[in-house]
């Protein structure tokens, strides 16, 4: 597999040679946004306490394993992902007020999304390896730069702002023509569902509330 | 009588150990998954998880980022005393846990369903979790602390008689491709299934069929242990592994727990332990003896005891 050092602010090219499954270790500043984030920065309209895109255009799905010393030093362990499909009712306007062109996170988002904001954007998704290698992952935190909004919003979900040095592995799963490498794969192992679902037997009773249909009778 | 300081101090120790090291039995299943994965992608992430536990110990930093949402289940044997009571053992539990949180560190992960409330220490209403079970003999107190992860790869539903083991095989397949799909379970995994008890205790039986039993072990009914064999081979011929990628190993332990339930039902639940399997255990005796192990050795004959009177059970089965 392509092993490739990127910088966390890139440039249009070196986007554009990223190829789904190219194994990415990243050089920068790097900045965790979550929900909280989302929600402060763009519902709340609170002002976004770093320069972005200039300082980083890399945006961690992340709550590391993390806590603030009485010293006001920081101590960082472990770093990993979380499920970024959450995100998507947020992304496209932080995609632009940010100007973020690599999302980093864990299962990565639908090729819609990749086609509708990602592309655009000229911006692209990279996975962290397992789940979830954070050891490897802590060790490359060269050092916490800042942590942003942590009175707020709790250790959890505020906004670490880390510099990486040689950071990975991360993944690969979107490109510029917005295709999706785990729609790759799920595609692959759909065709084979239906020889070991054989001789399985549906539920009896059904899920009400799984589809829009209000006339479902749930039994059968 | 057990010194509470010095349950403290060994609950602090194994909040560390399990955050931190990848239990034997579990290593051993997984490097046998990555000798068998044929998927290239699947097999990457294997070795990197692989590489990621040896980091992990020479770091000792904590395996994952998200460190799940620590709980503590306590088994004590039947002559067991703990000074200062039951009281004083849920505070050291308590503390213990909020200690390790900013001392290893662990993410802080615990929070207030509406209010998102961080106390930014895992404590908080009904956190961490501590449950008991009993043992006939001993006097001793077994601590056991298992960080699992609490988004995805559980699920439940209510099935019946008349679903039957077609139905059985159809839910499990179903949890395991809707949370495998991307990776969400953190496959490959331990994988937990609660057969019967009432809803709740249906769950906690997967639960704990996930989280406190190791990789290699049986249930001791013949049925049930074919069952779980059958299982094991029946997610790791999907054609997913590691990520949602394309590959063989979704499985690495299938165990299935039961408990007898309403006449008119079949309960069931699947749960997925993770590619870091959190979890320690310790022993302490009343002379201070501490003995450290990560088999928590949960589901004994007396746990899982069918009539009413145990000794009675005990020499029937003799």
């Amino acid at each position: 597999m392509k092993e490739i050092r990127l910088s966390t602010t890139p440039t249009p090219e070196a986007v554009s040679q990223l190829a789904l499954g190219d194994i990415v270790y990243l050089d920068g500043l790097m900045y965790t946004a979550r929900e909280g984030v989302y929600m402060r920065a763009l519902e709340e309209k609170a002002n976004i306490p770093i320069e972005l895109p200039s300082e980083s255009a890399a945006n961690f799905h992340c709550s590391p394993a993390a806590t603030i010393r009485e010293d006001g030093s920081f101590a960082m362990g472990a770093v990993t992902a979380t499920a970024s499909f959450r995100f998507a009712k947020w992304l496209p306007e932080w995609m632009a007020r940010s100007g973020a062109k690599l999302i980093v996170g864990k299962g990565g988002m639908s090729s819609k999304d990749y086609k509708d904001y990602f592309v655009p954007n000229g911006a692209v998704y990279l996975s962290t390896v397992g789940y979830g290698t954070g050891a490897l992952l802590g060790r490359g935190v060269e050092r916490v730069e800042a942590v942003h909004w942590n009175r707020e919003l709790g250790l959890a979900q505020a906004m670490w702002v880390i510099r990486c040095n040689r950071m990975g592995p991360f993944i690969v799963a979107s490109d510029l023509d917005g295709t999706c490498l785990f729609e790759r794969e799920n595609a692959k192992i759909a065709d084979n569902l239906a020889r070991v679902y054989r001789g399985t037997r549906p539920a009896t009773l059904k899920r009400f509330g799984e589809t829009d249909d209000r006339t479902d009778e749930v039994i059968g | 009588m057990i010194p509470t300081p010095l349950i403290h101090s060994v609950a602090r120790d194994l909040m560390a150990k399990a955050a931190i090291e990848i239990p034997e039995d579990y290593l051993t299943g997984l490097k046998a998954a990555a000798d068998t994965e044929t998927g290239d992608l699947s097999a990457f992430v294997l070795q990197a998880m692989l590489e990621n536990y040896e980091a992990a110990k020479e770091d000792r930093r904590a395996m994952c980022g998200d460190t799940g949402v620590p709980r503590w289940f306590v088994k004590l044997g039947n002559d067991a005393r703990i000074e200062g009571g039951m009281v004083a053992l849920e505070e050291v539990l308590r503390r213990a846990t909020a200690e390790a949180t900013t001392g290893i560190p662990l993410r802080p992960n615990r929070v207030h369903p509406l209010w998102r409330t961080d106390h930014d220490n895992n404590v908080g209403i009904g956190a961490p979790e501590i449950e008991y079970g009993f043992e006939p003999d001993g006097d001793w107190i077994d601590l056991i602390t298992v960080h699992k992860g609490g988004l995805f790869g559980t699920d439940y539903r209510m099935l019946f008689p008349s679903d039957g083991i077609e139905g059985i095989k159809r839910f499990y397949l179903d949890s395991l491709v809707a949370f495998g799909k991307r990776g969400l379970a953190c496959q490959p995994a331990i994988i937990g299934i609660g057969l019967g008890g009432s809803k709740d205790i249906c769950m906690t039986l997967g639960k704990r069929a996930s989280t406190l039993r190791v990789v290699g072990s049986r249930n001791p009914d013949p049925g049930i242990a074919a069952l779980e064999d059958e299982f094991k081979d029946l997610g790791n011929s999907i054609g997913m592994g590691a990520m949602g990628f394309v590959g063989s190993n979704m499985v690495v332990a299938c165990n299935i727990e039961v408990g007898y339930c309403h006449t008119g039902g079949l309960p069931m639940s699947v749960h997925a332990f993770c590619l870091s399997s959190r979890r320690a255990v310790a022993r302490i005796w009343p002379d201070g003896r501490v003995e450290q192990r990560t088999d928590p050795d949960w589901f004994t004959p007396y746990q899982r005891r069918e009539t009413v009177d145990w000794p009675v059970a005990k020499e029937a089965a003799e």
